[in-house]
């Protein structure tokens, strides 16, 4: 399928899910994590998947960032349905237009702060001066320049989701996925983050999807979809204005 | 590019378990072409030392001479070719006539060889000018080796009985004196042989303008085994190296083993790490997936920087290995008493020989067996789901 076309087919959506199902084998019984999700995600959205553990959150953000597959139903991102992606298409489409950030940072540790940034603009064969620009960039508007040179290890929690936004949004991706980016972080640090995501949001345009059940992150939401065992139990537009 | 450079910071960012490794690589690179150079270095002697004192350029043979069969000795024997001669005049050869016989030192008896050579010869590294002085009576002067003065008790002045058959079968005895023992690590011109000077041993046996064999100078051109030649046979240097190289073949053999073991250790190593390394980095690699990596590239990554242990370890072994290994062969390894049990022509000192084919080659083999354990553990990335790993799980 080509982008063109399916993008057609999404009537302009950024994301589309259509009666999306995945089912885990778990010995004689299967877990239906999710049963039937059908959503839709403009450009420049600031939502939220919200719900207890085990609703299917992170099960449907790993969809959308094509890290998984549906067992039923379609998902279409950036125009590409996930479902039919290979393996190589999909590091494609997370290479050029995801950026994840992960609830245990995940950066690497041998690299310093400045090298875990340009690592995704390395992947997408940048020249290093366009490399240095942008990473400069993304650390600036992390408030990080000053730790370029640090290592993971030598920052604090607060600091390295920082470094993780910074990363995942260095290659001005259109989407980004953030699973529980403010569960190891105090209130403060929360705040801060999730001012410096609204920020990227505005001004950028970056369509942001959280997966969460921090109260903290839902005040920021200007979309807060909640899942219920695998189903969207409601799905709603809120000022997500600053608490 | 973006691999290699990934795969290097990787493997420097493990720090000391990286250098633990890489250490124990290099040792094994440095024992290997150390092993081997000596190995190599003991076979470049032993020819060298057979050619100078035994081979020269090659034999001419009488026709019925076996040089493993003393029972041809007998009728071994016959006047030297024209050509031969001729070269012989010129200091380019040197005939040898050889004789069974047994000498008597106090009173115990030993088989031996009698060999007639020209004192004033060149051909040969064999001191035979101490052939050349008179003795006090009629005594025959004897160069023997040191093995052979040491299996009969012999030493300089010694006289002995020496016992013989002549041309005719007749036996005759004379007695010899020791003018020189000699010192020479090949013992097949040492054991159970006396050297005597040829004309002497010519009369004694009826045997004038006759020889054995023929010992050509290294760098004598053989003369075409035709006509003038009565049908004595050339036999060129390998024939008589041929042994002592089989001989290094089978000691390389028994010395592959060695070699399989400290390479085995070593790649049990990589192979820990590497196992350890996608174990451990589970997370990492989930990461790596996120942000674009495939499978593919993945296995590519953790194959490169398991196999640059082994450019590491080829770099570090190199900085403390070539001035070791250098020293030694500059001034030899001092060798155990005893080293003729080990069949080979050595002396006193064995210098180590490292030549370009052992060290690319053991180079070259230690990178491809490091990439090549490097990349058995890393299959498993092939069937990792991206999910899976991030949760720090294997698929």
């Amino acid at each position: 399928m080509t982008e063109t076309t399916t993008a057609a087919a999404t009537n302009g959506a950024l994301i589309r899910t259509k009666d999306l199902k995945k089912i885990y084998p778990m010995g004689l019984h299967k877990i239906e994590a999710l049963a039937g999700i059908t959503l839709d995600f403009a450009k420049g959205e600031f939502a939220g998947l919200v719900g207890p553990s085990g609703s299917g959150k992170t099960t449907l953000l790993n969809i959308i960032g094509s890290l998984d597959a549906p067992s039923e139903g379609s998902a279409v991102v950036m125009g590409q349905a996930i479902e039919s992606l290979t393996h190589k298409e999909a590091a494609r489409l997370r290479n050029r237009h995801v950026g994840f950030i992960f609830q245990t940072f995940n950066l690497l540790p041998v690299y310093t702060v400045y090298e875990n940034v340009e690592f995704a603009l390395l992947l997408l064969g940048d020249p290093p001066a366009v490399r240095r620009r942008k990473v400069m960039a993304a650390l600036d508007w992390v408030h990080l320049a000053d730790r370029a040179k640090s290592k993971p290890a030598q920052l604090s929690g607060g600091q390295s989701q920082r470094v993780a936004i910074a990363r995942a949004v260095v290659k001005e991706p259109d989407i980004v996925l953030a699973d529980e980016p403010t569960a190891n972080l105090d209130a403060e640090n929360s705040h801060n983050i999730l001012q410096t995501m609204e920020r990227l949001n505005r001004d950028l345009g970056t369509t942001f999807i959280f997966a969460t059940h921090d109260p903290k992150v839902m005040q920021y939401l200007r979309r807060k979809i909640t899942l219920v065992d695998g189903r969207v139990a409601s799905d709603e537009a809120q000022d997500g204005g600053r608490p | 590019m973006t691999l290699l450079k990934l795969a290097i910071k990787n493997l420097l960012g493990a720090g000391l378990r990286t250098w633990l490794n890489v250490f124990v690589l290099s040792l094994s690179f440095v024992l290997i072409i150390f092993s081997q150079g000596l190995l190599e270095g003991m076979n470049q002697q032993a020819e060298e030392a057979m050619l100078a004192v035994e081979v020269g350029g090659g034999h001419f043979q009488h026709p019925v001479y076996d040089r493993y069969d003393p029972l041809t000795l007998t009728d071994a024997h016959g006047p030297v070719p024209a050509p031969l001669s001729a070269l012989a005049a010129s200091g380019r050869a040197a005939p040898i006539l050889v004789v069974q016989g047994t000498i008597y030192p106090e009173g115990r008896l030993f088989t031996i060889q009698i060999k007639g050579v020209d004192p004033g010869q060149a051909v040969l590294d064999i001191p035979t000018s101490f052939l050349g002085q008179d003795t006090p009576g009629d005594e025959v002067p004897a160069l023997i080796g040191e093995r052979m003065a040491k299996l009969t008790g012999l030493a300089t002045g010694d006289t002995f009985t020496m016992r013989w058959r002549d041309a005719r079968g007749t036996f005759d005895a004379r007695d010899a004196v020791v003018v020189q023992v000699m010192k020479t690590s090949v013992q097949t011109v040492d054991s159970g042989q006396i050297w005597v000077p040829l004309d002497r041993l010519r009369e004694m046996t009826a045997m004038p303008g006759e020889a054995t064999f023929v010992v050509l100078a290294q760098d004598a051109v053989p003369p075409p085994e035709a006509a003038g030649l009565d049908g004595w046979v050339f036999r060129d240097p390998d024939y008589f190296l041929a042994d002592l190289r089989a001989m290094v073949e089978s000691k390389s053999a028994g010395s592959s083993i060695l070699y399989a073991i400290f390479l085995a250790l070593a790649m049990l190593a990589i192979f820990d790490t590497q196992v350890l390394s996608i174990f451990h980095r589970r997370r990492e690699m989930g990461t790596l997936m996120a942000l674009g990596f495939t499978r593919t590239k993945l296995i590519g990554l953790f194959t490169l920087e398991g196999a640059f242990n082994g450019v590491l370890a080829a770099l570090v072994g190199a900085l403390y290995g070539i001035p070791i290994l250098s020293w030694m062969a500059r001034t030899g390894w001092a060798l155990p008493g005893d080293t003729d049990s080990y069949g080979f022509a050595i002396g006193e000192k064995l210098f180590p020989s490292y030549s370009l084919a052992l060290v690319a080659g053991t180079t070259l083999l230690v990178l491809v067996t490091t990439t090549v354990v490097s990349f058995i553990p890393t299959r498993r990335i092939a069937k990792l789901k991206p999910t899976d790993a991030l949760r720090g799980r294997m698929t």
